[in-house]
């Protein structure tokens, strides 16, 4: 099929084959809309043709960088690297890290930023994530799970033996059989959805023993709740549900291991929070949702930006869960600045120091027991 | 398949972006070149972008500049088929079969039992429409699966009527404010643009276009100000909407006599609607208002 197509179009028809070797995904229909695109704009510059590029291949907007280097590498011959400056901001132009995106930017640049401090506070590790021996427990957790959370009355209809609302699509279809002599009037009530969980697990030094199954115990959420969304944080926030979304629980980690940066690092909530309501894309994420924060709650920055955070976080959310590890221990008393002034927004100040205990908080949410 | 221009003259983005000057639509290269080839590929159009952008505005512009009808289906959580394209009115329905005598069958299948909603209503009109799916984003991945199907070949199928077929192909311009990824089945189907805030020139010739009374050191005034408060961590960033508001706003406090920085500070209520982001201002709102009104 290229063989007959004219010689000038060949190098159009060889950017969407980039792209797919680039991790792109183009289909063969959008190659043809993007010859189509170029035939019409003329074109008569560059920009043209990336213009019609954009429109008919359409990348995501976070891809936007990779996607023009790709262009000028192709048409002009030079490869520009990612600008930063020039990549998409998500949003409302809030400088945290998303899951795919290039980017690594600290949160609150302008916070807590003072020599040793911000060398402390910023520590970043890469690391290899270990599976861990928790397998019957979240196995379990996955069965249990999709049933086990607090639901909300949806906007779709089900049927229903008996309440107020009447069927008239039914009722009549039965009419209809019996000459329009209604025998039985049949029922319907509004289905109910299963509320979405956000997760937020903390990644700094003081939970370096927990990230690893607190992240497998992600995977699993993430895998088996209708709407789960996942991000991490330390000195950064990260969006870790898109690698999660992976069936393969060892391949979701690695994935998952490569996007944080900030492993075993210092701790800023309240930065990290604030950075997350920041983006209105993100802070939607939290409406209506049961919040699960998983962290020590050791705080080592400002703690009045913490507490702002919380309380608009608490305004948005169905009911928000701190599971700690430092809970396991029955004299426990939230007694930093922080966690004393936020205690009253949490449904729950719970036991985070075991998967097992996560678990059983979560399949409890709805008000059931224990497994 | 390209098709013929819709509108005789409309032969290039900027042919387009003249025509939606004069329905009062600024847009930039990016928008007038999608929405171009939008309308000559008939492909439908999908605008992202956070909310304010005027992506909603670009589809009655479009309808305007075309002269065709525009049909909305705003999306929510939960939206069905029943919503969207049509619903049988079982009440008449059942009325019809009581007055039927006895041995003959009524016709319940007609159309004036029909319901229609907005994507049937687009499949029957006679004349080409503009089907606007406002806010795709809030629909479920069910809703998205199902307008995959209505949008690649403009059909529909009653079980007791048949299928329905639109005689004109409508334009169709899809906008989401990314609250969730669509899916790339749907993104590969439209012509994508993501409009982002117009550069500061730009937006305050959009406040001067859509309203008269205000002056242009206004317009610019307010621009250098809702641009330093989409850099702020805010719960609802002003829009292009909300510059305009505010423009207006102040332009009509200082009829009534009252300084320009009074004006302002007055009216931010136009520009910030939630109590936490006004909260969050108010320690800098002096250094604000004074930058601006200077």
């Amino acid at each position: 099929m290229t063989a007959r197509l004219p010689a000038a179009s060949r190098p159009l028809v060889a950017f969407p084959t980039l792209l797919r070797q680039n991790g792109f995904a183009v289909a063969p229909e959008q190659t043809i809309a993007f010859l189509e695109a170029v035939r019409l704009l003329g074109p008569r510059s560059i920009e043209h043709m990336r213009q019609a590029a954009h429109a008919t291949l359409a990348p995501h907007p976070h891809q936007f960088a990779r996607f023009d280097a790709l262009f000028d590498l192709h048409f002009l011959g030079g490869y520009g690297e990612p600008d930063e400056a020039d990549d998409w901001q998500p949003d409302e132009e809030t400088q945290i890290q998303e899951d795919g995106g290039e980017r690594e930017i600290l949160i609150g640049e302008t916070v807590n930023e003072t020599g040793r401090e911000a060398i402390e506070a910023e520590a970043l590790a890469v690391r290899q994530l270990r599976p861990g021996d928790d397998g019957a427990v979240l196995a379990r957790l996955a069965r249990d799970l999709p049933t086990a959370l607090p639901r909300r009355r949806g906007y779709r209809f089900r049927m229903a033996r008996r309440g107020r609302g009447i069927d008239l699509a039914r009722s009549l279809k039965a009419a209809i059989r019996t000459d329009g002599e209604v025998m039985t009037l049949k029922r319907r009530r509004r289905a109910t959805r299963a509320r979405p969980v956000l997760m937020l697990i903390d990644v700094s030094g003081s939970m370096k023993s927990r990230s690893d199954a607190n992240l497998a115990l992600a995977h699993t959420l993430v895998q088996s709740a209708p709407r789960a969304e996942v991000f991490t944080f330390g000195t950064r926030l990260t969006r870790v549900t898109r690698v999660l979304k992976l069936k393969n629980r060892a391949q979701a980690l690695a994935l998952a291991s490569g996007l944080v940066a900030d492993w075993d690092g210092g701790t800023r909530i309240g930065d990290a929070l604030q950075a997350f309501l920041a983006v209105p894309r993100f802070a939607g994420y939290a409406r209506g949702a049961v919040v699960v924060v998983l962290s020590d709650g050791l705080e080592r920055g400002d703690p009045t930006a913490m507490i702002a955070a919380m309380r608009r976080l608490a305004a948005r959310a169905f009911r928000i869960d701190w599971l700690s590890p430092l809970a396991a221990d029955p004299d426990y008393r939230p007694e930093t600045d922080a966690m004393a002034a936020i205690r009253p927004l949490l449904a729950t100040l719970g036991n985070g120091a075991s998967t097992a205990a996560v678990a059983r908080h979560l399949v409890t949410l709805a008000g059931g027991r224990a497994a | 398949m390209a098709i013929a221009a819709p509108i005789p003259g409309l032969t290039s983005p900027e042919a387009l972006a003249e025509a939606l000057r004069a329905a009062y639509y600024l847009a930039d290269d990016g928008v007038a070149t999608a929405a171009y080839l939008a309308l000559m590929l008939g492909k439908p159009l999908l605008l992202e972008g956070a909310p304010g952008v005027g992506k909603t505005e670009a589809a009655k512009a479009l309808s305007g500049i075309l002269g065709r009808q525009l049909i909305r289906l705003q999306c929510f959580e939960g939206i069905d088929a029943s919503a969207a394209l049509y619903e049988w009115n079982y009440p008449r329905q059942m009325l019809a079969i009581r007055q039927a005598r006895e041995g003959e069958s009524a016709d319940i299948y007609r159309d004036d039992f029909l319901i229609e909603r907005p994507m049937l209503a687009v499949l029957r009109r006679p004349r080409a429409t503009v089907l606007l799916i406002d806010e795709i984003d809030r629909s479920d991945h069910e809703f998205e699966a199902f307008l995959l199907e209505f949008l690649s070949d403009f059909s529909i199928s009653i079980p007791e009527r048949g299928t329905l077929r639109a005689a004109e192909r409508p334009v169709v311009v899809l906008t989401s404010n990314r609250t969730r990824d669509l899916h790339e089945a749907l993104r590969r189907r439209c012509i994508y643009h993501y409009i982002a805030y117009p550069d500061p020139a730009r937006e305050a010739a959009i406040i001067m276009l859509r309203s008269s009374a205000v002056a242009e050191a206004t317009a610019r005034a307010v621009v250098h100000a809702v641009g330093i408060l989409r850099q702020e961590p805010l719960t609802k960033p002003p829009g292009v909407a909300e510059a305009v508001d505010w423009a207006e706003a102040a332009t009509a406090l200082s009829r009534t006599g009252a300084p320009w920085p009074d004006a302002f500070r007055r009216s931010i209520g136009a520009a910030l609607k939630d109590e936490e982001d006004l909260a969050h201002m108010r320690p800098r709102l002096d250094a604000l208002i004074g930058a601006i009104a200077s």
